[in-house]
Formats: structure tokens, sequence, C-alpha cells
């Protein structure tokens, strides 16, 4: 009898009502994972695309080759910027539910895959983020007050009204701007690098994307540009288990990790504990280092996981357990850091306490002076007329007579 | 009009260390058209780079290449072939400067073979001039001659605005007056076949009056310039021929003074009639020019089919077309 062929049609391990199931997510112990030279040939390394690269343990001790040679200074930098991420997210929600801004995206549980790659570059290194590394634009020095400015869309607004909130840039500090188009920064990242190449210098481009965008035709552009030109980029994909209500397998994440990509494009693949900071920060300086010394393109695969919404236009209880979160094995990134710099005798309980209330206050603060710049509903209001500025670099004449045709029906100049 | 495509990127290669050339074939090869032919050996493997065969890569990285402070010139082969593209094009490219206030921009041309008449069917005879348009943010230009296609491409180069290129293949080699039963003529004996060797520069938005005339105004653009002069010829009307150039942004201007004085338009091009560039250019004369207008506005297009292999010159308005075309517009009102 002939067997006809039948669709496999990827399930999530838990929906609503089950009990979490992250059984699917294959873990290393921490220092397990050899560490291999940057100039390794990408057929000796495969392993990395598969294993799981951790340095932090279960009592928060950092084991084996990837622990970085990182000073306490500089793990309090990390842990004070993703509090401060998740402070700033957590009331940027707020705001948003109280209606003060049309939309938000928190990065809560994954704020170690924006700080601890964004330490390991250099100020002169590109930076083209996805929507939900606001810890990068954070690290490096963004204002919060500009933040929430772009939020608001304000008279202080950098995208001058143009954009949803959270799609910030930031020119001086090489941050790019964000698409709402998903992977269409992975290809540019990449040409960026092969631009610094060209000419001659020696900055280096990273870019993030999630898992679900991994299936995205940019992608493979991304991989194959990367690979074929040796470009000095280091390619990130955060596997945060959802793509709003999608879940990892129908990216093709069920057979093969993401980090597998790479090495079947020519490049390292490596798959790494994503709520990790330490080892966030070693496999990214693993990669940036192997970039800036000629050594071509990495992929590396954070597996972390969603906490909150995909945005505030999502409700996640429709489609997976609730407590899902509490359940990742691979726990907080921001308490797992809390309990090695406890375990390394620099930071105590009462220090964090202090570190949050600090925190807030910040965040608070900036959004006093924030709103001093207008709301969507409190003046100031931006000037109308600045929609036809900046489509081109001069403004042309149909479009000059489009703005005077807006400005009239409104009587006159904004 | 090869030679002048290969002018133009020469030129500014030596001008301009920034700028870059990248495509499918366009190295090593010089290009299936021929039109980077040389480039590769005299600037370098780093300067004229060959591409995957990727549109979507080759736009994605010109992209990032242009944010990093290149002007980057990157060849899509067939502009049949430019969707893969697209949406870097569309949401990224036309865009960036936009949603970032011009803290980023990316100064890329896109150059890409056009049109038909070369016996390319559906997949290498397309003219989709207005599906760009339609996008707020790029600039869009059509050639129709050697001495334009140098000028125009030099200041698509150093635009800081992207602009995606056309250049009608047909009309590589030599002008096509729209009959395919005359043998091929070279650009040689053709007024604007003469190209100044250096630098130059044909401005970005600026129609060109070919020919002056009273009886009625022909707005055209790409191969069918060429056609429209024959057919006026032919129809035996004193016929002012505008060739748009650029067709965004538009030069309205001179499209405006014409029909006011001459009260009659006929409007052609290549591509297909339903929401084309031509629906464009009938609505700007029409706001611009009502009162004077002594016959309806028309228009001589491809047909709103693919571009057939065998039915080539049944599809592509050829003289005849133009010649009924112009007939209309004249015995109109």
């Amino acid at each position: 009898m002939t067997k006809n062929p039948k669709l496999h049609i990827p399930q999530p391990t838990a929906r609503p009502g089950d009990p979490p199931d992250f059984s699917y997510i294959d873990l290393s112990e921490a220092g397990a994972i050899d560490r291999p030279p940057t100039d390794a040939a990408v057929r000796d390394i495969e392993y990395l695309a598969t294993g799981l690269v951790r340095v932090l343990d279960d009592d928060h001790e950092a084991k084996g080759p990837w622990a970085p040679d990182l000073d306490p200074e500089t793990l309090l930098k990390a842990l004070e910027i993703m509090v401060l991420t998740r402070a700033y997210d957590d009331r940027m929600l707020r705001i948003q539910r109280q209606g003060k801004i049309s939309f938000y995206i928190q990065a809560l549980g994954e704020e170690a895959v924006s700080v601890g790659p964004g330490l390991a570059f250099e100020d002169g290194d590109m930076m083209f983020p996805a929507y939900r590394n606001q810890g990068l634009y954070i690290l490096r020095n963004t204002g919060l007050v500009d933040m929430m400015c772009q939020c608001l869309s304000n008279t202080r607004d950098m995208c001058k009204g143009r954009q949803m909130p959270i799609f910030y840039h930031n020119r001086e500090k090489n941050v790019f701007s964000i698409s709402g188009n998903l992977t269409t920064q992975f290809p540019q990242a990449v040409g960026w690098a092969m631009g610094a190449a060209i000419k001659g210098d020696d900055h280096i481009a990273a870019s993030w994307i999630g898992d679900g965008s991994t299936a995205e035709a940019d992608f493979h552009h991304a991989l194959t540009f990367a690979a074929v030109y040796n470009a000095p980029v280091v390619l990130n994909v955060t596997n945060n288990q959802w793509a709003i209500s999608t879940f990892q397998g129908f990216a093709g994440g069920e057979r093969q990790s993401f980090a597998s990509r790479g090495p079947g494009y020519g490049m390292p693949g490596i798959r790494v504990d994503g709520n990790d900071l330490l080892a966030t920060y070693a496999v990214s300086r693993w990669a940036a280092e192997r970039a800036r010394s000629g050594g071509g393109p990495t992929l590396i695969e954070f597996v972390t996981y969603r906490g909150g919404a995909h945005s505030t236009s999502d409700d996640p209880t429709r489609y997976r357990p609730k407590d899902e979160w509490k359940a990742f094995p691979l726990g907080d990134p921001i308490e797992r850091l809390i309990g090695h710099l406890e375990q390394l005798g620099q930071w105590s309980r009462s220090q964090q306490e202090s570190l949050e209330v600090k925190m807030k206050e910040k965040v608070s603060a900036a959004w006093k002076e924030a709103i001093t710049f207008g709301t969507m509903t409190d003046p100031p209001f931006l000037d109308v007329e600045l929609m036809f500025e900046d489509v081109f670099e001069e403004t042309p004449q149909h479009l000059k007579e489009q703005r005077d045709k807006l400005l009239a029906m409104r009587g006159g100049r904004s | 009009m090869i030679q002048a495509i290969r002018s133009a990127h020469d030129v500014m290669m030596e001008r301009d260390a920034t700028v870059v050339a990248l495509g499918q074939d366009i190295g090593y090869f010089g290009g299936v058209f021929r039109c980077t032919e040389g480039l590769q050996k005299k600037y370098g493997e780093h300067r004229v780079i060959d591409a995957p065969i990727a549109e979507g890569g080759i736009i994605g990285t010109a992209i990032g290449m242009g944010v990093n402070g290149l002007r980057p010139v990157a060849e899509i082969q067939f502009a049949d072939y430019i969707y893969p593209g697209f949406d870097q094009i569309v949401s990224e490219l036309s865009r960036l400067r936009y949603r970032s206030c011009g803290d980023f921009f990316a100064p890329v041309t896109i150059r890409t073979p056009c049109g038909g008449g070369i016996r390319g069917g559906q997949t290498h005879s397309q003219s989709p001039e207005g599906i760009f348009t339609h996008i707020s943010g790029v600039k869009t230009v059509m050639v129709s001659n050697p001495y334009d296609a140098k000028g125009l491409l030099i200041a698509a180069i150093e635009s800081n605005d992207p602009v995606v290129f056309f250049e009608p293949k047909r009309i590589y080699n030599g002008p096509f007056d729209g009959d395919p039963d005359k043998p091929s003529v070279s650009w040689a004996s053709h007024p604007k076949g003469e190209v100044p060797e250096g630098y130059y520069t044909v401005p970005l938005g600026k129609a060109e009056i070919i020919e002056k005339g009273t009886d009625l105004t022909i707005v055209t653009y790409g191969t069918i310039v060429h056609v429209a002069q024959a057919a006026a010829k032919k129809a035996g009307v004193d016929a002012e021929i505008i060739d748009v150039r650029t067709l965004m942004p538009l030069d309205v201007e001179t499209l405006r003074d014409s029909v006011n004085k001459t009260g009659r338009c006929l409007v052609a091009h290549e591509a297909t009639r339903f929401c084309g560039y031509g629906a464009e250019l009938v609505a700007s004369v029409q706001k611009e020019c009502f009162w004077h207008l002594e016959a309806p506005i028309s228009r001589v297009t491809g047909w709103d089919t693919p571009y057939p292999h065998a039915f080539e010159w049944q599809y592509f308005p050829v003289q005849q077309r133009l010649v009924d075309g112009i007939r209309k517009v004249m015995e109109a009102g």
C-alpha cells in the first residue's frame, strides 16, 4: 500500500492551559563548549552551532573557556543598562495603556541580547538593530528624553512625527534607524561592512533580527553576501521563541538551530545562552575580533524568551501558556547577572533595590521633561509642514504645492 | 549609448573614490550589455564588484554601502528582474532620509535596461517605470540618447537622493524609429550620439524639447521619442516633441508652456496603459492646460497585456500607432 505524503504542521509544545514545556530546547552545561581561536576554520567549529555556549552556571559562577575578562565595573554598568531598559519599558508600557502614546514594544526578558553584544563592539562600529533592541540605544547614550520624545511624536521627536513609537535612530552614536519591514537591515549591515572594507577602515557592523525574520529572503541575501565577500559583520538572531503568535518552528527552528544556517553559508554559527550576559558578551567579542582581523562574518543565535507581549497590540494569553516565561530554563537575564555579582561579592540585594529605585526615578524625571515638548494630545505640536520635508534632499515643486495646499486648508501656517 | 554609460562610470570613478559599481556579470565580464567593460581592470575588484544573482541582496548591500559614505551604482541586469529588490527600494532606500530626518540616507543609483524590441518576450521587455514613480522618495529617469545618458547618469551618481535609472535596451546601439522592417542604424549620425569625453551633467528634473512645433505637443520618453519624431514627419504635422527624461520629479513647466501654446497633446510610452506613467502626464497637462486645450489629450501605449514574444511589433507602439494617435488629436475638437 502506498503512503501519501502528509504535511508536517509545526506545533508548539504548549498552548494556553497546558503546562509550559521547554523540553525542545537543547541545553549544554555552563563551560562545556570549547572556545576555538578566532581564526578557526568554519568546518572545524560546526559544534558551536548546535551546542549552547553558557558561562554562568546555576550557582551564578562563571565557568569555562568562554568566561570573559570583564571587570566588575563593566558588569555593573551592564546591569545598570539592563535595569534601566526594563524600567523604561515598564513605564512606557503603562504610558501606552494610559493612551499617551499609540504603541509600544518591550524587551522584557531579552535585555542581555542588546547589552552584552553592545559592550563587545567599538564606538565606530555600526549597529543595525531590530525593534526590540532599545537596550542598544540606551547603552550608546541615546537620552531617555529623546527616546520618549520619539514615542510621543512631539516637538523634540528625532523623527519629526514620521515614525511609530520605538523606531529610533542615533546617527552620532552609530545606531541605525529601525525599520518596521523585517530583516531589511540584515543585508544593509552587510553592505555597510563591505563599505568599510572597501574604504579600508577597520570598523565592523552588527545587526539583529528575530527568529521569525530568518524566514525572509533578506536573511538569505545577507548571509550569502556576507559569506561570499567575507564581510566584517556580526549577524545576530534573537531566538525569543515567538514571532507574535507564531512559534519558532514555523521559521524552521524545529529541525536545526538557527545558528546552523551559518556553516551552511560558510560562516561560523554560534548558539548561545541569550540570558547570560557574560556569554552574550563573550561570543560577540569573539565574532567582533574575527571580523575585525579579516576572518569574516559570524551568525549568532541568542536563545532567549520574549517575556512580554509582542507589542501593546498583542495578547499572548491567546496562544501560549500564561506562566511560560517563569518556566523558561535560561531564567531572567537581570536576575542571573545580579546572582553573579553577588557571588563575586560585588553586589547585594539592597544595592539592587536602590539601583531599581534610582532607575525608576531617572525614567520619571525623563518623562516629566519629555512631555514639556508636547504629547499627541497636548501642545506644543509639531509643525505639519514637516511632513513634506526630507522626502528628497531638496523639496521638489509638487511637494511644495501640496504643502501650501494643506496649509491654506488649515488657514495658514500651523 | 553603451559607451556613454560606461564613460559616465569611468568619469565618476576617476573623480570620486567613493563611487563603486556592483551587479551581476558587471566586473570581469563587463556586463551582459558591456556597459561596465574594462572598469574592473581599471578600478579593481573592490570598486567594480561582481555580485551574486540576488537583486534584493544587491540593493540591500548598496544601501548599506551608501549609508557608510559610498556612492554605489547598482546594475540590475534587466528591469524585469528588479522585483526581488523591490522591498529594499520601496521600504528602505526611498524612505531612509525621511524616516531618519536626513540623519541617514543612501545615495544609490540603480541602473537597469528596460523595454522591448529585442525579442525578449515577457521577461526581458518590461517597462516598469510607473511602479517606481509611484514611490515617494526615489527619482526616476529614462534616457533616450547617449548624450543624455552620460550627463544624467553622472547627475544621478552625484545626487544624494536615490535614482532608478532606466536604459531602453532597444536603443543601446542606435536610435529606433519604430519601424522594425528598416535596417538598424547606429548613433554615429544622430546629433545626440556625440558624447563629450570628460565630465558634464544633464540636470535631473528637466525635460527637453526635442523638436519645436506648433500643431501639437507629443510628450514622451525613452525609445518612443524617436518613434514620435518619425511618426510626426509621416503624419505631416509640425509637432513639438518633449522628452520628459526625468519622470520623477516631473518638469511640469516645460509641458505646460508647450501645450498652452499648441493646444493639443498626445502622450506616448511603451509601458502598459492602465495606471501607467502616461496617466500622470495626462492629469498634469489637463490640470495646467485645460482652458487652452482644443482637443482631448490622447495616449498611445503598450497594450495592457504581458509583453508577448511572437507579437512584439503588434504590442510595441510602432510608428503607425503614433501616426494614428497624432491624427486623432489633430482631428478632434
